[in-house]
């Protein structure tokens, strides 16, 4: 029996969901997140589904998962759970390993059925024995037979009644957490706004949830977590592929530039182009091409057209798109490039995170093809960065590659929605009228930043062709002159380096006196960051580290190196076996780069970031 | 409007660029035609794109006064839907070869005819990659002996009119360079036809691939191996215009008229408008031996084009929802929650 009868107060707490991924755990997790948001506390999320859409139920393989950290100072969606509910033994099987030790576990006991522990390959016919779990810490509540009588007489038929038993492990832990169910309610309501009769059968279910925990298992402790003033304003929950999405249109706002997007679906980066499909209610032009090489270059039609224009993909959309985003490099065209990154090599894990895609981003064209690469560091911070690649594209005239990948672009965080006036305008570079009466040229050097200027079709008297041929740097035109082609590979080189001037310095967190920096870049961010607050908190003096998270990557802001290197010890801890320390060495070859790599199709553990550090800390 | 009537003439559309293909090319003739065909059509140069891949014919752009892309290999029709979806008030040329067209971008060929976008899609067919210095295309007959067939290809061709009216096509035309007046009446109709118009145009190499099409092009044949084809006039052929088209069957039949009982009566009428695509086919792949080869404006027929049924639909839902902006679409659109 668990003993603690009162409530527990807690900075922070993680839960985990799981069942079979026809089961609606998503939707119960992300109901809870939003309401626990709602409440004021902070949410990072992480949905870790399968590859396969449905998978044979009750299998290993089809288990879906999605966990919430909510609280105070929350940064990644936690390392391991508090509490699991697992809708199946399956579910409970897989999912173990993410819990704490000390973690409650929530069952439902109608489903440990022979077929059922067959179906998840368990040997006995008991599978919190089979499993080595203490008993005290599991609370097997038989959630089908209740939902059924919950739902006798409601004229819904079997299979009807069962998909509703997401909304009663949700109940349940509404109690646990005193979460409100009538906001629970408010929010299953507007889902469900064209189906009342479903929305009457969730709503019953989830109330005796409630009451399941209320009256039967009074002597579960129940968590009130900690809530946190945050800043002024109007809040949603959004994940990173959203996030990105309207980045984009935030840019397309502040640029004047309506927003073109050609697309191909990839996981896990469909999700953008689903977002600005729907948002051809803002003026937006989604298109789904025929490939991953036609969204590409139907994007680079409409930046020649002068659109704000974007493709978005994952690793293997962007090899296909190399070769066409050299015709944006050569031609001189806006365009931004998403790349969701996913596991790797070739179809690798479609449905896992991993940092793999550096190098191709920064490289994996033919010739010398400079590009501007970026990357979020969160699913709030894909708005930011999606926006500054756009920005950056038109500015500069060029195409820039914006990193994200699975963790930040499924999770969600609470996002405080923006005003019109905080995003600056973007400053259309257009070929103008004295340009044009004077010498103009399509490829004439403007301005500081080395860029040409924007002649739209459609503009008199700008007649010109771009192309994937060389021209010669004066003319415009077509040259094959081997001096004039070194001329134009340096001026593109330079043009890419000058967006230095255009980013914010690297900023460093944490304790900056420390002989250690721990270096990440894109969406690792969260769990850096608290590996951080957890060295600087051991009360180790050799622990303190300081942290810097690179969100521009080429060109580097432009106090990075110098601010590296007053750092003893750089360690560099990533997703992939080194890719960003590589770069990181090449550009600080006076230095000794550490790493910390993990290649597992999952984010770090804090834990392993902490250990990691300590590990090089205690070498040299 | 009657003063703009002759605005633009044929060098407005022409740029100072030295025309680098080889002398005796075909694509010299296609691209004056071009330059004619686009100043009877009036449209600002300005207001026109022309976009290309890699190839020969794809040089085409550098010689145009207007706006133009020379992109990559086998990519125009993709770029070119990008162009035209995101502007549907630019007229856009897409420039393919053979190879550009049918082999490497055979895929965003057959889709941007299956999707109906208003590209004027030529065709530049001579059976042979040139720029590579000679090897077989997709449109290469069986057995030609080329620099990576040297023993004859293995490999039947496409038709590439049938590969359009797979995709569905709505517009199919053809010609060759040495027609001159056929090949501005084919692309004046391609420009004003409303969606994705292929007009193929057989092009001589003189290089790799000379005389291919000879044996029908030469004055002295002309006449008797190909059918002009206008839409609502009989279709007659041969040096008197004594030969004419019936149906026979499920297939055509070229007959003498008062030969066979044959008269006037009994030829067939061309109608480029027929929704069904039956005959068109059966026009199209009319190969020059016991049927002439067609050329003009095979088929013709009005569907919905895909930039404006895409420029429709933003409109449509931009007026219904209303939103001013991203901030006010999330506002009404998403949860949340006010912190003070």
């Amino acid at each position: 029996m668990l003993k603690n009868t009162n409530v527990k107060s807690v900075e922070h707490v993680v839960i985990r969901f799981s069942g079979d991924s026809g089961d609606g755990m998503q939707l119960a997790g992300n109901i809870f997140s939003n309401v626990s948001a709602g409440e004021g506390n902070q949410i990072s999320t992480f949905p870790d589904y399968p590859a396969e859409i449905r998978a044979p139920q009750g299998t290993l393989s089809g288990v879906s998962g999605f966990q919430v950290n909510l609280g105070h100072a929350v940064h990644t969606p936690g390392d391991e759970a508090d509490v699991l509910v697992a809708m199946n033994p399956a579910a409970l099987k897989t999912n173990l390993k993410f819990l704490k030790s000390t973690g409650i576990i929530i069952c439902d006991s109608d489903t440990f059925r022979p077929a059922d522990l067959k179906k998840a390959e368990y040997t006995t016919d008991d599978p919190i024995k089979e499993l080595g779990i203490d008993k005290r810490r599991v609370l097997l509540v038989p959630m089908t037979e209740l939902v059924k009588r919950t739902l006798e007489g409601s004229g819904l038929d079997q299979k009807a009644m069962l998909k509703c038993k997401n909304m009663f492990a949700l109940g349940l832990i509404c109690w646990l957490f005193e979460r409100p169910v009538d906001s629970v309610l408010a929010k299953l309501k507007a889902k469900f706004a064209k189906k009342p009769e479903i929305y009457e059968a969730n709503a019953k279910v989830i109330r005796a949830g409630w009451d399941c925990g209320h009256n039967t298992h009074s002597y579960m402790p129940t968590y009130r977590v900690e809530t946190e003033s945050v800043e002024p304003g109007i809040y949603t929950d959004v994940n990173g592929n959203t996030a990105t999405a309207w980045g984009l249109i935030m840019a397309s706002e502040k640029s004047g530039r309506p927003l073109f997007l050609g697309s191909y679906p990839i996981t896990p980066a469909t999700d953008i182009l689903h977002e600005l499909a729907k948002r051809k209610d803002l003026g937006v032009k989604a298109c789904q091409m025929e490939d991953e090489i036609a969204g590409v270059c139907s994007a680079i039609g409409a930046s020649y057209a002068g659109h704000l224009a974007v493709t978005s993909t994952s690793g293997p959309g962007l090899a296909l798109k190399s070769e066409a985003i050299g015709l944006a490099v050569m031609a001189e065209l806006p365009l931004v490039v998403i790349d969701v990154q996913r596991g790797g090599p070739s179809t690798g894990l479609p449905t896992k995170t991993e940092q793999t895609d550096l190098m191709q981003a920064l490289y994996g064209r033919n010739g010398e093809s400079p590009i501007c690469v970026l990357s979020a560091v969160s699913p709030t911070d894909c708005f930011h960065m999606a926006f500054e690649a756009a920005r950056i594209a038109i500015e500069h005239m060029t195409p820039v590659i914006l990193l994200t990948d699975a963790f930040i672009a499924n999770g969600s965080s609470a996002w405080r929605v923006p005003e019109e006036s905080e995003y600056p305008e973007i400053k259309v570079p257009f070929v103008t009228d004295e340009q044009l009466a004077a010498e103009w040229k399509p490829y004439k050097r403007i301005g500081e930043n080395f860029a040409r200027a924007w002649a739209i079709p459609g503009t008199k008297g700008a007649m010109h062709r771009v192309g994937g041929l060389e021209k010669d740097f004066e003319t415009s035109v077509i040259s094959n002159d081997g001096a004039n082609h070194a001329l134009m590979i340096e001026t593109r080189r330079s043009k890419v380096a000058k967006i230095a001037n255009s980013v914010p310095d690297l900023t460093i967190a944490g304790e900056k006196d420390a002989d250690t920096i721990l270096v990440g870049w894109g969406g690792t961010y969260g769990h850096l960051y608290t590996a951080m607050e957890e060295l600087n908190a051991d009360g180790n003096e050799n622990h303190k580290v300081a942290l810097a998270q690179f969100r521009y990557i080429n060109p580097m802001p432009k106090n990075a190196i110098e601010d590296l290197s007053r750092f003893k010890r750089i360690i560099v801890a990533e997703l992939n076996t080194g890719q960003f320390a590589d770069y990181l060495q090449m550009h600080m070859p006076g230095h000794e780069i550490l790493r910390i790599n993990k290649v597992e199709g999952q984010p770090f553990l804090v834990k392993e970031i902490v250990d990691g550090v300590i590990k090089h800390i205690e070498q040299k | 409007m009657e003063n703009n009537q002759n605005q633009y003439t044929p060098s407005d559309y022409k740029n100072k660029q030295s025309v680098r293909w080889c002398p005796g090319c075909g694509d010299h003739a296609i691209l004056n035609v071009l330059h004619k065909a686009m100043a009877e059509l009036q449209i600002p140069p300005e207001q026109t794109v022309v976009v290309s891949g890699i190839g020969c014919s794809s040089r085409l752009p550098y010689y145009m006064n207007t706006y133009g892309m020379h992109t990559i290999h086998g990519r125009a029709a993709a770029i070119a839907t990008g162009v035209k979806t995101s502007r549907p008030d630019l007229t856009v040329w897409q420039i393919s070869g053979d190879g550009d067209g049918l082999a490497i971008g055979g895929n965003h060929f057959i889709h941007a005819v299956r999707r109906n976008i208003d590209l004027n899609m030529l065709l530049f067919n001579n059976k042979i990659y040139g720029l590579t210095k000679g090897q077989y295309s997709p449109t290469t007959d069986r057995g030609t002996v080329t620099k990576s067939s040297p023993y004859g290809t293995t490999e039947d061709p496409f038709i590439p009119a049938e590969l359009c009216f797979g995709a569905r096509g709505t517009f199919f035309a053809r010609s060759f360079d040495v027609a001159l007046d056929t090949t501005k009446e084919v692309m004046v109709a391609a420009a004003r036809h409303k969606g994705a118009s292929v007009v193929e145009v057989l092009q001589n190499c003189m290089i790799f691939n000379n005389g291919a099409f000879a044996w029908f092009t030469d004055r002295e044949e002309r006449l008797n191996r190909t059918i002009h084809l206008r839409h609502g006039e009989k279709m007659l052929f041969g040096t008197d215009l004594d030969l004419g088209l019936v149906q026979d069957g499920f297939g055509l039949k070229a007959v003498k008229l008062g030969e066979d009982g044959y008269t006037i009566d009994d030829v067939l009428v061309h109608d480029a408008h027929c929704e069904s695509n039956f005959l068109h086919q059966q026009l199209a792949m009319m190969d020059g031996h016991s049927l002439p080869i067609a050329i003009g404006v095979i088929r013709d027929v009005e569907a919905p084009s895909y930039e404006t049924e895409v420029a429709k639909q933003v409109e449509t839902v931009k007026a219904k929802k209303g939103f001013k902006n991203l901030r006010d679409m999330i506002l009404k659109t998403t949860e949340t929650w006010e912190v003070k």
